[in-house]
């Protein structure tokens, strides 16, 4: 495929996605139902991943090694 | 070469894992070799997966001595990838369906379409199955794209009666506006003979003029006109079998002499994709029925071989008959019957074949005599043929042929011979016309040209989609080429957006096939040029584009996927 512009080929990429999630077909108030629940959700992980992930590495870290890495003060 | 690097990557790592491999080390050292173990198996793991993906294709071709000419059919599997999300959208579909339903059953949303009456609230429901579901929630949702009215004659091109909803598709509304010239790639018009000028049409013009339309009267009272003995005839000669008989309409052809066939205490052996009117009528007949799976020789022969020596349930005794019911083109798969093995077999245990060529009469085979002129076979082999005039020769009914005793016995005891009103003589001429056209009866070779040019145009379509990357089914000599779309919005998709290019297309899913293999079906004609296939052909793999229809991941090369033993039916006594 090739594109006239960025904004075209933003709207292709919105286009495949209702293809393949399907919501293609659906009429327009379900399709914001739709897209509202997925961003959501979207945004929910990567805040929760913002917030969680870099515990978690350090956790795994300290287990693996032994020791904390002398840069990250323990809590 | 992508595979050969990988595969020297991961030796590399393997050699340098044994040789280095230390086994008194920090702890800290150990995980990196981990690591470096896992990301090496990982290396494997990928260059089996890919070896196995490139290499797994179900080309299942013959050159075994059954077969005069290579028999190459192809259904790529579904890529993993596609299957999953197919599915996944089958679910958020679902999902909404469900919401739509409660939304419906609290009447917050006007219901417009048939549900369970107050007044019968304890009674079975009547529009709880799956079916009903998928009818009221998936299916209505793309309606647009089937039953579109047409204003023409359905031949290479037609017209389209504009037609607009503005409630999603509950109702409609027609603009009186007509799209014109649309590319009819969806009519089994194989020969191109649904037309109205030409010769087939002045015929059966000056017959309405000389009988009228209406015959009023069935076969056996006085109904029963020169024109239907002589299309009898010709139906008998065309197809090199002793005596023919014709029906006013193809389903109730199958689904009415089937039972005058078979009975209780047969057996039937139908394919497990063959058409509705074919169960309808082993149904109706009230036998036995197994099913085996489409195509497939071997499991054929595995329900033969326990029918011959178990014979029927709890008594044990010989069954009456065993009849096998197969298509010859599968109007769904594209795939031609391999009749070959099926008459070794059935010869082999001694049982009868019904033969369906509604599709391939006309279609296939050098001289348009269906599967048998395929093969090179003798129609004599094949114990009934049945066919319909409603495909190639732009007609309607069906007929039935073979040895003179069964058309005897069938004229007396088919529902359908006594019971319905004879054929209209304009459709008689149209059949008596276009059949002697494809023999060369009428001193011309246009019926020999038509048969050639569908034999390339096929060939010619099919090999462009495969180059462009589609999957597509079937046997490669079958007009019938399935498309596959896999995803349900992707139906609504394609049919949609060729239309908006001038093309009109079938598109098919659930029910009529597995619930993930959607797929578009083009019927290709003698009728269609070359420019037409070319322009239907650019537009396909635009919307492909546009679509990301190109799943196919094979570079197709004729090869014996599935191995033919020459001598397994060698033993046959005819
Ligand atoms: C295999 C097969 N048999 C029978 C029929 C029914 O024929 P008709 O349309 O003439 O009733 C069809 C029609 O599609 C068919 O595909």
């Amino acid at each position: 495929m090739n594109f006239k512009n960025f904004r075209e080929y933003l709207a292709w990429l919105y286009y495949q996605y209702l293809l393949i999630t399907g919501i293609y077909v659906l009429e327009p108030w379900e399709k914001s139902i739709f897209n509202s629940i997925l961003f959501s959700a979207i945004a929910m992980v990567i805040y929760t991943s913002y917030v969680f992930v870099p515990i978690h590495v350090r956790l795994a870290l300290e287990f693996v090694f032994g020791f904390f890495p002398p840069t990250v003060c323990p809590v | 070469f992508l595979i050969r690097l990988k595969k020297g990557k991961s030796q590399k790592i393997i050699q340098s894992k044994t040789a280095f491999f230390p086994l008194n080390c920090p702890i800290s050292l150990k995980v990196v070799f981990l690591c470096v173990f896992v990301y090496n198996n990982m290396f494997v793991c990928l260059f089996f997966y890919i070896c196995f993906s490139v290499f797994q294709v179900h080309l299942a071709s013959c050159y075994g001595g059954l077969y005069g000419r290579p028999f190459i059919e192809s259904f790529e599997e579904t890529p993993m990838l596609v299957a999953v999300l197919t599915y996944m959208g089958y679910g958020i579909l679902t999902i909404f369906g469900y919401l739509r339903d409660f939304l419906r059953h609290w009447q917050i949303e006007k219901c417009s379409i048939a549900r369970e009456k107050e007044n019968q609230k304890d009674f079975v429901p009547l529009y709880q199955d799956f079916e009903n579901f998928y009818t009221r929630n998936l299916y209505m949702r793309i309606r647009d794209n089937w039953n579109r009215p047409i204003c023409s004659v359905p031949g290479a091109k037609m017209d389209l009666m504009e037609r607009t909803s503005r409630d999603y598709n509950w109702t409609f509304e027609y603009t009186d506006r007509v799209v014109q010239d649309v590319i009819n790639l969806g009519s089994y018009n194989y020969l191109g003979f649904a037309e109205n000028t030409g010769p087939c049409a002045d015929s059966a013009c000056e017959v309405t003029m000389k009988y009228g339309v209406g015959v009023t009267s069935t076969r056996q009272e006085i109904g029963n006109l020169d024109r239907h003995e002589e299309m009898e005839k010709l139906v008998a000669k065309f197809l090199g079998v002793e005596s023919a008989m014709a029906f006013g309409m193809g389903f109730a052809t199958n689904s009415m002499n089937i039972p005058a066939l078979a009975g209780k205490g047969c057996l039937i052996l139908s394919d497990e994709l063959n058409h509705a009117s074919l169960v309808l009528g082993a149904r109706l007949s009230g036998s036995t029925i197994r099913v085996f799976k489409h195509n497939n020789m071997q499991s054929l022969e595995k329900l033969l071989r326990e029918a011959i020596v178990h014979g029927q349930p709890r008594t044990h005794r010989p069954w009456k008959k065993i009849l096998i019911v197969v298509e010859g083109i599968y109007s769904m798969e594209g795939s031609i019957v391999r009749l070959p093995e099926v008459i070794a077999l059935k010869k082999r245990y001694r049982a009868y074949l019904y033969l369906d060529e509604a599709h391939s009469i006309g279609a296939l085979g050098p001289k348009g005599r269906g599967v048998v002129d395929y093969f090179g076979l003798d129609p004599c082999d094949v114990d009934v043929m049945m066919g319909t005039f409603t495909k190639s020769f732009g007609a309607a009914g069906g007929y039935i042929a073979g040895k003179r005793e069964l058309i005897e016995y069938l004229r007396s005891h088919s529902h359908s011979a006594v019971y319905a009103t004879s054929m209209s003589p304009p459709v008689v001429e149209q059949i008596i016309t276009s059949m002697k056209c494809i023999m060369g009866e009428d001193g011309t070779t246009i019926g020999c040209k038509r048969v050639r040019q569908l034999a390339d145009n096929t060939v010619y379509f099919r090999k462009r989609l495969r180059e462009m990357g589609f999957i597509t089914y079937g046997n490669n000599d079958s007009p019938v080429v399935p498309m596959m779309l896999y995803m349900p919005a992707k139906i609504g998709a394609f049919g949609r957006e060729m239309l908006k290019r001038n093309i009109g297309v079938v598109v098919v899913g659930f029910p009529a096939t597995p619930i993930i293999e959607s797929r578009a079906r083009f019927c290709i004609s003698a009728a269609h040029t070359k420019d037409m296939l070319d322009r239907a052909l650019s537009v396909i793999s635009e919307v492909g584009d546009l679509l990301q229809l190109k799943y196919s991941r094979h570079r197709i090369q004729p090869s014996p996927a599935r191995p033919f033993d020459d001598n397994v039916y060698e033993d046959i006594d005819d």
